[in-house]
Protein backbone atom coordinates (compact mmCIF):
# COMPACT_ATOMS: atom_id res chain seq x y z
CA UNK A 1 0.00 0.00 0.00
CA UNK A 2 1.30 3.65 -1.13
CA UNK A 3 1.91 5.66 1.48
CA UNK A 4 0.12 8.38 -0.18
CA UNK A 5 -3.28 7.43 -2.25
CA UNK A 6 -3.52 10.10 -5.07
CA UNK A 7 -7.31 10.10 -6.48
CA UNK A 8 -8.48 12.76 -8.90
CA UNK A 9 -12.52 13.28 -8.81
CA UNK A 10 -13.27 15.51 -11.82
CA UNK A 11 -11.31 18.67 -11.74
CA UNK A 12 -10.35 17.76 -8.04
CA UNK A 13 -6.94 15.94 -7.10
CA UNK A 14 -6.94 14.01 -3.63
CA UNK A 15 -3.88 13.40 -1.61
CA UNK A 16 -4.16 11.29 1.33
CA UNK A 17 -1.27 10.66 3.76
CA UNK A 18 -1.62 6.96 4.40
CA UNK A 19 1.15 6.20 6.98
CA UNK A 20 -1.49 5.17 9.39
CA UNK A 21 0.99 3.06 11.98
CA UNK A 22 3.24 6.50 12.07
CA UNK A 23 0.13 8.21 12.97
CA UNK A 24 1.59 10.10 9.53
CA UNK A 25 4.28 11.49 10.23
CA UNK A 26 5.91 13.21 7.43
CA UNK A 27 9.02 11.84 6.84
CA UNK A 28 11.22 12.78 3.57
CA UNK A 29 9.89 10.28 1.28
CA UNK A 30 6.25 11.15 1.87
CA UNK A 31 7.12 14.94 1.43
CA UNK A 32 8.96 13.84 -1.64
CA UNK A 33 5.69 12.27 -2.90
CA UNK A 34 3.47 14.71 -2.27
CA UNK A 35 5.92 17.33 -3.98
CA UNK A 36 5.93 14.85 -7.29
CA UNK A 37 2.32 14.65 -6.94
CA UNK A 38 1.87 18.41 -6.58
CA UNK A 39 4.27 19.07 -9.22
CA UNK A 40 2.68 16.17 -11.81
CA UNK A 41 -0.79 17.98 -10.90
CA UNK A 42 0.36 21.38 -11.65
CA UNK A 43 0.89 20.33 -15.60
CA UNK A 44 -1.94 18.00 -16.21
CA UNK A 45 -4.62 20.76 -17.10
CA UNK A 46 -7.38 18.21 -15.99
CA UNK A 47 -6.35 19.48 -12.36
CA UNK A 48 -8.02 22.48 -11.06
CA UNK A 49 -7.45 22.20 -7.60
CA UNK A 50 -6.05 19.81 -4.97
CA UNK A 51 -7.22 19.01 -1.22
CA UNK A 52 -4.36 17.10 1.50
CA UNK A 53 -6.29 15.13 3.93
CA UNK A 54 -5.05 12.34 6.63
CA UNK A 55 -7.75 9.83 8.15
CA UNK A 56 -10.12 10.33 10.69
CA UNK A 57 -7.80 10.33 13.68
CA UNK A 58 -4.49 12.10 12.39
CA UNK A 59 -4.11 14.72 9.70
CA UNK A 60 0.03 14.04 10.34
CA UNK A 61 1.58 13.92 13.63
CA UNK A 62 4.74 15.57 12.90
CA UNK A 63 7.92 14.82 11.24
CA UNK A 64 9.66 11.33 11.76
CA UNK A 65 11.55 11.38 14.58
CA UNK A 66 13.80 8.48 14.23
CA UNK A 67 14.88 10.06 10.84
CA UNK A 68 15.51 13.32 12.68
CA UNK A 69 17.23 11.36 15.69
CA UNK A 70 20.09 10.41 13.15
CA UNK A 71 20.46 13.54 11.99
CA UNK A 72 23.85 15.84 13.78
CA UNK A 73 24.45 19.51 12.90
CA UNK A 74 26.43 19.03 9.47
CA UNK A 75 23.58 16.70 8.90
CA UNK A 76 20.81 18.59 9.18
CA UNK A 77 22.70 22.02 7.33
CA UNK A 78 22.59 19.76 4.41
CA UNK A 79 19.16 18.09 5.20
CA UNK A 80 17.16 17.91 1.66
CA UNK A 81 13.84 18.74 3.65
CA UNK A 82 13.82 22.42 2.89
CA UNK A 83 14.14 21.70 -0.38
CA UNK A 84 11.01 19.13 -0.38
CA UNK A 85 8.89 21.87 1.81
CA UNK A 86 9.71 24.66 -1.38
CA UNK A 87 8.58 22.12 -3.89
CA UNK A 88 5.91 21.86 -2.59
CA UNK A 89 5.29 25.46 -1.51
CA UNK A 90 6.10 25.91 -5.52
CA UNK A 91 2.50 24.57 -5.90
CA UNK A 92 0.51 27.42 -8.14
CA UNK A 93 -2.90 26.23 -7.83
CA UNK A 94 -5.42 26.03 -5.15
CA UNK A 95 -4.09 23.82 -2.40
CA UNK A 96 -6.89 22.63 0.42
CA UNK A 97 -5.88 20.93 3.71
CA UNK A 98 -8.90 18.66 5.36
CA UNK A 99 -7.84 18.30 8.57
CA UNK A 100 -9.47 16.11 11.30
CA UNK A 101 -7.86 15.00 14.47
CA UNK A 102 -4.09 15.83 14.64
CA UNK A 103 -2.01 18.15 12.88
CA UNK A 104 0.94 18.27 14.45
CA UNK A 105 4.13 19.89 14.01
CA UNK A 106 5.03 19.41 10.61
CA UNK A 107 1.67 18.01 9.76
CA UNK A 108 0.16 21.62 11.23
CA UNK A 109 3.13 23.21 9.26
CA UNK A 110 1.85 21.37 6.01
CA UNK A 111 -1.77 22.66 6.99
CA UNK A 112 -0.79 25.87 7.78
CA UNK A 113 1.20 26.08 4.00
CA UNK A 114 -2.07 25.15 1.67
CA UNK A 115 -4.26 27.77 0.77
CA UNK A 116 -7.60 27.16 2.66
CA UNK A 117 -7.62 24.77 5.99
CA UNK A 118 -10.75 23.11 6.38
CA UNK A 119 -11.36 21.67 9.92
CA UNK A 120 -13.07 18.80 11.12
CA UNK A 121 -13.97 19.42 14.85
CA UNK A 122 -12.17 16.90 16.12
CA UNK A 123 -9.05 18.27 15.04
CA UNK A 124 -6.45 20.17 17.00
CA UNK A 125 -3.31 21.79 16.08
CA UNK A 126 -0.29 22.51 17.41
CA UNK A 127 3.79 22.91 17.10
CA UNK A 128 5.12 20.75 19.99
CA UNK A 129 8.85 21.04 18.74
CA UNK A 130 9.32 22.89 21.91
CA UNK A 131 8.58 19.94 24.22
CA UNK A 132 11.55 18.01 22.37
CA UNK A 133 14.00 20.40 22.81
CA UNK A 134 13.82 21.69 19.48
CA UNK A 135 11.76 24.29 17.52
CA UNK A 136 9.22 24.54 14.25
CA UNK A 137 11.51 23.87 11.22
CA UNK A 138 9.13 24.10 8.48
CA UNK A 139 7.59 27.97 8.66
CA UNK A 140 5.42 27.21 11.90
CA UNK A 141 6.84 30.01 13.29
CA UNK A 142 6.24 32.48 10.59
CA UNK A 143 3.27 31.27 9.06
CA UNK A 144 1.20 30.79 12.67
CA UNK A 145 2.21 34.46 13.58
CA UNK A 146 0.81 35.84 10.27
CA UNK A 147 -2.33 33.68 10.53
CA UNK A 148 -3.30 34.02 14.47
CA UNK A 149 -1.23 37.06 15.82
CA UNK A 150 1.38 37.67 18.45
CA UNK A 151 -0.28 36.51 21.37
CA UNK A 152 -1.37 32.58 20.18
CA UNK A 153 1.56 32.17 18.26
CA UNK A 154 3.89 32.68 20.96
CA UNK A 155 1.56 30.84 23.34
CA UNK A 156 1.42 27.68 20.80
CA UNK A 157 5.18 27.77 20.01
CA UNK A 158 6.53 28.49 23.45
CA UNK A 159 4.23 25.70 25.29
CA UNK A 160 3.82 23.45 22.87
CA UNK A 161 0.02 22.76 23.44
CA UNK A 162 -2.05 22.44 20.92
CA UNK A 163 -5.72 24.40 20.19
CA UNK A 164 -9.26 23.08 18.93
CA UNK A 165 -10.37 23.35 15.56
CA UNK A 166 -12.74 26.24 16.97
CA UNK A 167 -10.18 28.25 18.54
CA UNK A 168 -8.28 27.85 15.49
CA UNK A 169 -11.03 28.65 13.42
CA UNK A 170 -11.94 31.81 15.91
CA UNK A 171 -7.92 33.02 14.80
CA UNK A 172 -8.37 32.49 11.39
CA UNK A 173 -5.99 29.35 10.74
CA UNK A 174 -9.20 27.18 9.69
CA UNK A 175 -11.89 28.83 6.91
CA UNK A 176 -14.21 26.42 7.93
CA UNK A 177 -14.79 23.73 10.68
CA UNK A 178 -17.50 20.95 10.13
CA UNK A 179 -18.77 17.69 11.55
CA UNK A 180 -15.53 15.47 10.91
CA UNK A 181 -17.61 12.81 9.31
CA UNK A 182 -18.15 15.35 6.31
CA UNK A 183 -14.39 17.35 6.25
CA UNK A 184 -13.45 15.88 3.52
CA UNK A 185 -16.50 15.52 1.63
CA UNK A 186 -17.21 19.40 2.53
CA UNK A 187 -13.05 20.14 1.19
CA UNK A 188 -13.53 18.39 -2.11
CA UNK A 189 -16.97 20.04 -2.86
CA UNK A 190 -15.13 23.84 -2.16
CA UNK A 191 -11.89 22.30 -4.19
CA UNK A 192 -14.50 21.30 -6.72
CA UNK A 193 -16.26 24.93 -6.71
CA UNK A 194 -13.17 26.92 -6.68
CA UNK A 195 -11.78 24.47 -9.36
CA UNK A 196 -14.67 25.51 -11.76
CA UNK A 197 -13.02 29.47 -11.94
CA UNK A 198 -10.82 30.05 -14.81
CA UNK A 199 -7.27 28.68 -14.30
CA UNK A 200 -5.43 31.73 -14.87
CA UNK A 201 -7.12 33.86 -12.89
CA UNK A 202 -6.85 31.11 -9.89
CA UNK A 203 -3.48 31.05 -10.00
CA UNK A 204 -3.08 34.75 -10.56
CA UNK A 205 -5.48 35.32 -7.45
CA UNK A 206 -2.92 32.84 -5.76
CA UNK A 207 0.06 34.58 -6.65
CA UNK A 208 -1.41 38.46 -5.82
CA UNK A 209 -2.56 36.48 -2.28
CA UNK A 210 0.84 35.00 -1.45
CA UNK A 211 2.68 38.45 -1.86
CA UNK A 212 0.52 40.07 0.58
CA UNK A 213 2.98 38.11 3.24
CA UNK A 214 6.27 39.51 0.87
CA UNK A 215 5.95 43.07 0.05
CA UNK A 216 4.92 46.61 1.45
CA UNK A 217 1.07 47.78 0.64
CA UNK A 218 2.20 49.82 -2.06
CA UNK A 219 4.53 47.01 -3.48
CA UNK A 220 1.54 44.72 -3.28
CA UNK A 221 -1.12 46.64 -5.00
CA UNK A 222 1.14 47.48 -7.70
CA UNK A 223 1.75 44.08 -7.94
CA UNK A 224 -1.58 43.22 -8.03
CA UNK A 225 -2.55 45.30 -10.65
CA UNK A 226 0.07 44.10 -13.09
CA UNK A 227 -1.28 40.81 -12.35
CA UNK A 228 -5.02 42.11 -12.95
CA UNK A 229 -3.71 43.73 -16.02
CA UNK A 230 -2.06 39.75 -17.28
CA UNK A 231 -5.85 38.68 -16.66
CA UNK A 232 -7.32 41.15 -19.38
CA UNK A 233 -5.23 39.70 -21.98
CA UNK A 234 -6.65 36.24 -21.80
CA UNK A 235 -9.51 34.55 -23.27
CA UNK A 236 -11.19 33.25 -19.96
CA UNK A 237 -11.72 36.66 -18.85
CA UNK A 238 -13.93 37.51 -21.74
CA UNK A 239 -15.81 34.68 -21.72
CA UNK A 240 -16.41 35.26 -17.96
CA UNK A 241 -17.97 38.54 -18.39
CA UNK A 242 -19.67 37.36 -21.22
CA UNK A 243 -21.21 34.30 -19.93
CA UNK A 244 -22.12 36.67 -16.77
CA UNK A 245 -23.91 38.95 -18.99
CA UNK A 246 -25.86 36.21 -20.63
CA UNK A 247 -26.56 34.81 -18.04
CA UNK A 248 -24.90 31.39 -18.45
CA UNK A 249 -22.10 29.40 -16.80
CA UNK A 250 -19.30 30.16 -18.14
CA UNK A 251 -16.72 27.60 -20.28
CA UNK A 252 -13.14 28.09 -19.28
CA UNK A 253 -10.22 27.11 -21.51
CA UNK A 254 -7.19 27.93 -19.54
CA UNK A 255 -6.40 30.56 -21.83
CA UNK B 1 -13.18 0.60 48.36
CA UNK B 2 -16.45 0.29 45.65
CA UNK B 3 -17.65 4.23 44.82
CA UNK B 4 -18.98 3.44 42.02
CA UNK B 5 -21.07 0.48 40.94
CA UNK B 6 -21.97 -0.38 37.43
CA UNK B 7 -23.93 -2.97 35.28
CA UNK B 8 -24.49 -3.51 32.01
CA UNK B 9 -27.95 -5.34 30.77
CA UNK B 10 -29.82 -4.70 27.89
CA UNK B 11 -27.56 -2.25 26.06
CA UNK B 12 -27.67 -0.08 29.43
CA UNK B 13 -25.33 0.49 31.85
CA UNK B 14 -26.82 1.25 35.12
CA UNK B 15 -23.99 3.32 36.95
CA UNK B 16 -24.65 3.82 40.94
CA UNK B 17 -22.53 6.56 43.46
CA UNK B 18 -22.40 4.17 46.22
CA UNK B 19 -21.06 5.78 49.59
CA UNK B 20 -24.48 6.21 50.97
CA UNK B 21 -22.98 6.21 54.56
CA UNK B 22 -21.84 10.02 52.97
CA UNK B 23 -24.65 10.60 51.07
CA UNK B 24 -22.94 9.58 47.94
CA UNK B 25 -20.66 12.28 47.97
CA UNK B 26 -17.73 12.82 46.51
CA UNK B 27 -14.41 12.15 47.45
CA UNK B 28 -11.02 12.06 44.83
CA UNK B 29 -10.97 8.24 44.60
CA UNK B 30 -14.71 7.99 43.98
CA UNK B 31 -14.34 10.22 41.13
CA UNK B 32 -11.63 8.72 39.65
CA UNK B 33 -13.44 5.82 39.90
CA UNK B 34 -16.12 7.53 37.95
CA UNK B 35 -14.04 8.67 35.48
CA UNK B 36 -12.71 4.43 34.51
CA UNK B 37 -16.77 3.86 34.54
CA UNK B 38 -17.41 6.38 31.77
CA UNK B 39 -14.40 5.18 29.61
CA UNK B 40 -16.06 1.62 29.61
CA UNK B 41 -19.46 3.47 28.50
CA UNK B 42 -18.02 5.93 26.10
CA UNK B 43 -15.43 3.00 24.53
CA UNK B 44 -18.28 0.37 24.81
CA UNK B 45 -21.09 0.37 21.63
CA UNK B 46 -23.11 -2.17 23.19
CA UNK B 47 -24.12 0.51 26.05
CA UNK B 48 -26.65 2.30 24.12
CA UNK B 49 -27.89 4.62 27.47
CA UNK B 50 -26.28 5.18 30.46
CA UNK B 51 -28.24 5.83 34.01
CA UNK B 52 -27.15 7.55 36.77
CA UNK B 53 -28.47 7.11 40.13
CA UNK B 54 -28.16 6.74 43.74
CA UNK B 55 -27.34 4.41 46.65
CA UNK B 56 -29.52 4.53 49.57
CA UNK B 57 -31.60 7.83 50.64
CA UNK B 58 -29.40 9.73 48.93
CA UNK B 59 -28.86 11.33 44.73
CA UNK B 60 -25.22 12.63 45.97
CA UNK B 61 -24.58 15.60 48.32
CA UNK B 62 -21.46 16.86 46.19
CA UNK B 63 -18.28 17.40 47.21
CA UNK B 64 -17.80 15.52 50.47
CA UNK B 65 -16.51 18.40 52.69
CA UNK B 66 -14.83 16.22 55.20
CA UNK B 67 -12.05 15.58 52.44
CA UNK B 68 -11.38 19.95 52.38
CA UNK B 69 -11.13 20.46 56.15
CA UNK B 70 -9.73 23.83 56.16
CA UNK B 71 -6.89 24.81 58.54
CA UNK B 72 -7.78 28.05 59.05
CA UNK B 73 -3.79 29.35 59.73
CA UNK B 74 -2.78 27.13 56.82
CA UNK B 75 -2.44 28.53 53.34
CA UNK B 76 -5.89 28.45 51.63
CA UNK B 77 -7.13 25.00 49.63
CA UNK B 78 -7.46 25.24 45.73
CA UNK B 79 -10.46 24.38 44.96
CA UNK B 80 -10.09 25.06 41.14
CA UNK B 81 -7.86 22.33 41.15
CA UNK B 82 -10.81 19.90 41.77
CA UNK B 83 -13.19 21.74 39.62
CA UNK B 84 -10.71 21.35 36.99
CA UNK B 85 -9.75 17.83 37.89
CA UNK B 86 -12.43 16.14 38.02
CA UNK B 87 -15.96 17.70 37.54
CA UNK B 88 -15.60 19.72 34.65
CA UNK B 89 -14.05 16.92 33.24
CA UNK B 90 -16.76 14.60 34.02
CA UNK B 91 -19.69 17.36 32.65
CA UNK B 92 -18.16 17.36 29.66
CA UNK B 93 -17.77 14.18 28.74
CA UNK B 94 -21.31 13.27 29.34
CA UNK B 95 -22.40 16.18 27.54
CA UNK B 96 -20.15 14.74 24.66
CA UNK B 97 -21.40 11.10 24.95
CA UNK B 98 -23.02 10.64 22.28
CA UNK B 99 -26.06 8.25 23.83
CA UNK B 100 -28.58 9.43 26.32
CA UNK B 101 -27.82 9.91 30.01
CA UNK B 102 -30.59 9.58 32.60
CA UNK B 103 -30.31 10.77 36.07
CA UNK B 104 -32.65 8.95 38.59
CA UNK B 105 -32.39 11.32 41.38
CA UNK B 106 -33.41 8.70 44.15
CA UNK B 107 -33.15 11.33 47.19
CA UNK B 108 -31.37 14.62 48.01
CA UNK B 109 -29.19 16.25 44.96
CA UNK B 110 -27.09 18.64 46.53
CA UNK B 111 -24.02 21.22 45.66
CA UNK B 112 -22.31 19.33 42.96
CA UNK B 113 -24.87 16.42 43.25
CA UNK B 114 -27.78 18.75 42.09
CA UNK B 115 -25.32 20.35 39.05
CA UNK B 116 -24.47 17.03 38.61
CA UNK B 117 -27.92 15.85 37.68
CA UNK B 118 -28.89 18.86 35.84
CA UNK B 119 -25.73 17.92 33.29
CA UNK B 120 -28.12 15.13 32.18
CA UNK B 121 -29.68 14.64 29.13
CA UNK B 122 -33.19 13.20 31.04
CA UNK B 123 -33.70 13.88 34.95
CA UNK B 124 -36.44 11.67 36.67
CA UNK B 125 -36.88 12.70 40.23
CA UNK B 126 -38.51 10.69 43.17
CA UNK B 127 -41.53 12.82 44.40
CA UNK B 128 -39.40 13.05 48.05
CA UNK B 129 -36.16 13.85 46.32
CA UNK B 130 -35.13 17.62 46.16
CA UNK B 131 -32.86 19.87 45.08
CA UNK B 132 -30.54 22.45 46.47
CA UNK B 133 -27.79 24.92 45.34
CA UNK B 134 -25.80 24.73 48.51
CA UNK B 135 -22.57 26.37 47.39
CA UNK B 136 -23.85 30.21 48.20
CA UNK B 137 -24.23 29.01 52.02
CA UNK B 138 -20.75 28.31 51.57
CA UNK B 139 -19.14 31.33 49.93
CA UNK B 140 -18.83 28.75 46.94
CA UNK B 141 -20.23 29.43 43.01
CA UNK B 142 -22.17 26.77 42.03
CA UNK B 143 -19.80 24.15 39.98
CA UNK B 144 -20.21 20.85 37.93
CA UNK B 145 -21.73 22.83 35.34
CA UNK B 146 -24.54 24.89 37.58
CA UNK B 147 -23.85 28.18 36.26
CA UNK B 148 -24.55 27.13 32.27
CA UNK B 149 -27.11 24.95 33.20
CA UNK B 150 -29.31 26.48 35.90
CA UNK B 151 -29.95 29.49 33.64
CA UNK B 152 -30.79 27.55 30.50
CA UNK B 153 -33.20 24.88 32.74
CA UNK B 154 -34.78 27.71 35.17
CA UNK B 155 -34.66 31.09 33.95
CA UNK B 156 -32.55 33.83 34.64
CA UNK B 157 -34.43 34.78 37.99
CA UNK B 158 -34.91 31.66 39.24
CA UNK B 159 -31.24 30.34 38.83
CA UNK B 160 -30.32 33.89 40.72
CA UNK B 161 -32.74 32.79 43.44
CA UNK B 162 -31.87 29.38 43.64
CA UNK B 163 -27.82 30.34 43.69
CA UNK B 164 -27.75 33.03 45.77
CA UNK B 165 -30.35 31.64 48.34
CA UNK B 166 -29.18 28.23 48.03
CA UNK B 167 -32.74 27.10 49.62
CA UNK B 168 -34.47 23.62 48.72
CA UNK B 169 -36.14 22.62 45.80
CA UNK B 170 -38.40 20.11 45.44
CA UNK B 171 -38.61 17.94 42.82
CA UNK B 172 -42.19 18.83 42.10
CA UNK B 173 -41.22 22.71 42.17
CA UNK B 174 -37.77 21.90 39.61
CA UNK B 175 -40.64 19.44 37.63
CA UNK B 176 -43.06 22.66 37.63
CA UNK B 177 -40.13 24.92 36.73
CA UNK B 178 -39.48 22.65 33.85
CA UNK B 179 -35.69 21.92 34.78
CA UNK B 180 -36.45 18.33 34.97
CA UNK B 181 -38.16 15.90 32.92
CA UNK B 182 -40.59 14.03 35.05
CA UNK B 183 -41.41 13.35 38.62
CA UNK B 184 -42.74 10.01 40.19
CA UNK B 185 -43.57 8.24 43.08
CA UNK B 186 -40.76 7.27 45.22
CA UNK B 187 -41.68 3.66 44.76
CA UNK B 188 -41.57 4.16 40.61
CA UNK B 189 -38.80 6.04 40.47
CA UNK B 190 -36.22 2.56 39.61
CA UNK B 191 -39.28 1.16 37.07
CA UNK B 192 -39.51 4.62 35.29
CA UNK B 193 -35.93 4.87 34.93
CA UNK B 194 -35.30 1.73 34.19
CA UNK B 195 -37.61 1.30 31.60
CA UNK B 196 -36.80 4.73 29.49
CA UNK B 197 -32.88 3.56 29.46
CA UNK B 198 -34.52 0.60 27.98
CA UNK B 199 -36.28 2.05 25.90
CA UNK B 200 -33.41 4.11 24.87
CA UNK B 201 -30.97 1.14 24.09
CA UNK B 202 -33.28 0.05 21.57
CA UNK B 203 -33.79 3.16 19.38
CA UNK B 204 -30.99 4.54 16.75
CA UNK B 205 -28.74 5.87 19.04
CA UNK B 206 -26.25 7.19 16.62
CA UNK B 207 -29.10 9.38 15.43
CA UNK B 208 -29.80 10.26 18.92
CA UNK B 209 -26.22 11.22 19.94
CA UNK B 210 -26.26 13.78 16.90
CA UNK B 211 -30.05 15.09 18.48
CA UNK B 212 -28.12 15.54 22.12
CA UNK B 213 -24.92 17.48 20.12
CA UNK B 214 -27.27 19.49 17.99
CA UNK B 215 -29.27 20.41 21.09
CA UNK B 216 -25.91 21.10 23.38
CA UNK B 217 -24.63 23.35 20.19
CA UNK B 218 -27.74 25.36 19.84
CA UNK B 219 -27.00 26.95 23.16
CA UNK B 220 -24.18 28.82 21.78
CA UNK B 221 -24.92 28.90 17.91
CA UNK B 222 -26.82 31.55 16.11
CA UNK B 223 -29.54 30.32 14.12
CA UNK B 224 -27.77 30.71 10.93
CA UNK B 225 -24.94 28.36 12.42
CA UNK B 226 -27.52 25.83 14.21
CA UNK B 227 -29.18 25.55 10.07
CA UNK B 228 -25.87 24.37 8.59
CA UNK B 229 -25.65 22.22 11.56
CA UNK B 230 -28.94 20.66 11.01
CA UNK B 231 -27.88 19.86 7.37
CA UNK B 232 -24.79 18.37 8.56
CA UNK B 233 -26.15 16.32 10.84
CA UNK B 234 -29.32 15.51 9.09
CA UNK B 235 -26.72 14.47 6.17
CA UNK B 236 -24.94 11.93 8.72
CA UNK B 237 -28.24 10.78 10.10
CA UNK B 238 -29.32 10.05 6.52
CA UNK B 239 -26.55 7.55 6.13
CA UNK B 240 -26.91 5.56 8.91
CA UNK B 241 -27.68 2.19 8.80
CA UNK B 242 -30.46 2.94 11.36
CA UNK B 243 -31.90 5.07 8.57
CA UNK B 244 -32.56 2.59 6.47
CA UNK B 245 -33.49 0.50 8.50
CA UNK B 246 -36.76 2.72 9.89
CA UNK B 247 -37.92 3.78 6.87
CA UNK B 248 -37.76 -0.03 5.58
CA UNK B 249 -39.31 -1.24 8.16
CA UNK B 250 -41.97 1.86 8.26
CA UNK B 251 -42.90 0.66 4.31
CA UNK B 252 -43.44 -2.68 5.32
CA UNK B 253 -45.32 -1.90 8.71
CA UNK B 254 -43.04 -3.66 10.58
CA UNK B 255 -41.30 -2.86 13.72
CA UNK B 256 -37.68 -1.62 13.34
CA UNK B 257 -34.56 -3.75 14.84
CA UNK B 258 -32.09 -0.55 15.51
CA UNK B 259 -28.83 -1.51 15.62
CA UNK B 260 -27.41 2.30 16.90
CA UNK B 261 -25.46 2.60 14.06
Amino acid sequence: MSELLVSQNGRVLTLTLNRPEARNALNNALLDQIALALEAAQQNESTGAVVITGNDRFFAAGADLKEMASLDMPATLNDPRPQLWARIERFNKPLLAAVNGYALGAGCELAMLCDIVMAGDNARFGLPEITLGIMPGAGGTQRLIRSVGKALAYKMVLTGEAITAQQAQQAGLVAEMCPAALTLEYSEKLAARIAQHAPLALQAAKTALRQAHELSLSQGLAHERQLFTLLAATEDRQEGIVAFLEKRPAAFKGR
Amino acid sequence: MTFILSDVQNGVMTLTLNRPERLNSFNDEMHRQLADVLTQVERDDTIRCLLITGAGRAFCAGQDLNDRNVDPSGAAPDLGASVENFYNPLIKRLAALPKPVIAAVNGVAAGAGATLALGCDMVIAARSANFIMSFSKLGLVPDCGGTWYLPRLAGRARAMGLALLGDKLSAEQAHQWGMIWQVVDDEALNDTARQLAVHFASQPTFGLGLVKKALNASEINTLEEQLDLERDYQRMAGRSEDYREGVSAFLAKRTPVFKGK
